[in-house]
């Protein structure tokens, strides 16, 4: 019902826009200098629902977000992509999405639908603006002696991975067709962080998950990179996009352009995430 | 058979008052229970894509997933009763040093989150666990990702509700009962057997029946300490958690197949065992 109240371009929701263009060119030129600009003109509580792996960056950038605009509120809601993609459709109250993979916000994306500005180059179906690959887990001292994917078929060898329904499993899925092993884990846990627990416990000798996981982790688990991980059906893009129907359409749109910002991508690599 | 035991006392009173309406304090109240209850059912039965429920059914792994909830949480509910059923009577019956703090503790697996619980048995039962280890090393066995381990994680958080339910019809009994077998010499092993048990059986029924529908709903516990492996430890809501990430009405069909079987069990054996 929102939808359709808001797609005639109302007057005062252009101003917002252009508006923010103007914040979000200043932002993109320097990062300092420009928050006394927009003192006053971004107030509001922003609601931002991302994918749980983008947790620790996120809380960062909500720090420095309202350092730069003191009159808004950043409320972080963090879940699996695909829960927050039903609450999104089902009316809750989400400014922006940051999904984990593309195929959960087109699910958005074809439901309640999001604000697109091409103008600043953010496309219908969201931007994207991290990526992420596959590491095999251990625990730490590698019991097993795991150091590429086909030790994982070995004898003896438990691992974990993620359900083909949830990203990682897929992504692990398209890593283990392009080595071409067949491997048969212990468990299809319902998301990363699960297979992490089940190695950091050590209850399997390995498992898949993100690179960004393997350094959220610190020294209870050890990653081992492999090339699979490379192949493009593997790698996870994550795209965010301002939601239509967005009650603070400026600040959402403030919040994309820090994390496409320089200052956005140094979180992101800090956290093992690469650039698209 | 047992209710005789119950009629007995029902020594010469005033006659009974006549029912009568029942007073808006009580009606109102109740009506609004009943709605906020069943309102949400109400919501999944109509949203639910019904020609799908054919097809789902015949769905092999669907099939999987449903019968191993039965079993497991059948023989969850037996290990429940032969455990749970003595230990309210040890709750209710005798007097021992640190016994309100034992009856806590007991509480326990009904306020902390199932994954927590889940992971705590992975830490005392796992292949690293504190009796775990030994349980590997002298007789090789692993209980994590095993049939096993999910009706572990079932009587884990389902036994609480016997053992409450339990020990409340035995502080309810009438101990003048037990008494008076004890004075015409019946040891106490006899009285439990001849005159406790018959008297609290409805009680024991009715907790058995909440303890199955516990277990059969079991989902946090199960998947952190069984992990979620068709045929061996996917159960029905597991099975449900992942249609969720795919397919959100799919979803909505299998809970409604594990809905429509559990009510179908439990209205049969109401038939049957209670009479009512």
């Amino acid at each position: 019902m929102g939808e359709t109240a808001l797609r005639p371009p109302r007057p005062a929701f252009l101003a917002a826009v252009t508006c923010l263009s103007l914040v979000a060119a200043a932002c993109a030129g320097d990062g300092g200098q420009d928050a006394p600009q927009d003192r006053g003109e971004l107030s509001g509580e922003l609601n931002v629902f991302a994918a749980a792996s983008l947790t620790d960056v996120f809380e960062d950038l909500a720090e420095e977000f309202e350092t730069r605009h003191p009159g808004v509120d950043v409320v972080l809601n963090f879940a699996g992509s695909s829960e927050l993609a039903v609450q999104i459709n089902s009316g809750a109250p989400a400014d922006v999405f940051a999904a984990a993979d593309t195929v959960t916000m087109e699910r958005v994306v074809d439901d309640l639908g999001l604000d697109p500005d091409p103008a600043a180059g953010h496309p219908e179906d969201g931007t994207l603006f991290a990526t992420n690959t596959l590491q095999i887990a251990v625990p730490p001292e590698n019991p097993a002696g795991v150091q590429n994917l086909g030790d994982l078929s070995g004898d003896g060898v438990d691992t974990a991975f993620c359900a083909r329904e949830v990203p990682c499993g897929a992504a692990a899925t398209a890593a283990l067709e392009e080595s071409g092993t067949d491997i048969t884990p212990v468990t299809y846990e319902e998301d990363v962080r699960a297979v992490l627990t089940k190695v950091e416990l050590g209850e399997v000798d390995a498992g898949l998950v993100y690179t960004t996981d393997v350094v959220a982790a610190q020294d209870r688990v050890e990653g081992i990179g492999f090339p699979e991980a490379g192949t493009e059906e593997a790698v996870n893009e994550y795209p965010i996009g301002v939601l239509s129907g967005a009650q603070e359409p400026g600040a959402a749109r403030a919040w994309v352009e820090l994390v496409l910002s320089g200052t956005g991508a140094a979180a992101l690599e800090e956290a093992g995430f690469g650039t698209p | 058979m047992t209710a005789q035991h119950l009629t007995i006392p029902a020594t010469p009173r005033r006659s009974r008052p006549r029912p009568g309406r029942a007073p808006w304090i009580l009606l109102l109240p109740a009506l609004a229970a009943v709605a906020f209850l069943v309102l949400p059912f109400a919501g999944l039965l109509v949203s639910a894509p019904w020609p799908e429920m054919g097809q789902r059914l015949r769905d092999p792994e669907v099939l999987d997933a449903l019968w191993l909830s039965l079993v497991t949480a059948t023989v969850a509910t037996v290990v429940s009763v032969l455990f749970g059923v003595p230990l309210a009577w040890l709750l209710a019956r005798t007097e021992f040093p640190g016994r309100r703090f034992v009856r806590a503790l007991v509480t326990v697996p009904l306020v902390i989150p199932p994954v927590v619980g889940g992971v705590a048995l992975l830490i005392v039962l796992g292949r690293n666990g504190l009796l775990g280890t030994h349980l590997d090393a002298w007789f090789g066995l692993t209980v994590p990702f095993t049939t096993a381990a999910v009706v572990m994680a079932q009587v884990f958080v389902a036994m609480p509700f016997l053992v409450i339910s339990v020990e409340g019809s035995l502080r309810g009994a009438d101990r003048r009962y037990e008494e008076a077998a004890a004075t015409l010499g019946a040891n106490r092993a006899t009285v439990f057997t001849r005159v406790t048990l018959p008297m609290v059986l409805p009680g024991i029924g009715a907790g058995a029946i909440l303890c199955w529908a516990r277990a059969l709903g079991e989902f946090g516990a199960t998947i952190t300490f069984a992990g979620n492996f068709p045929g061996s430890t996917q159960t029905m809501p597991l099975a449900v958690y992942m249609a969720m990430q795919r397919d959100p009405e799919a979803a909505i069909v299998l809970s409604l197949v594990l809905l429509l079987v559990s009510l179908a069990v439990l209205v049969t054996l109401r038939e049957k065992w209670m009479n009512t």
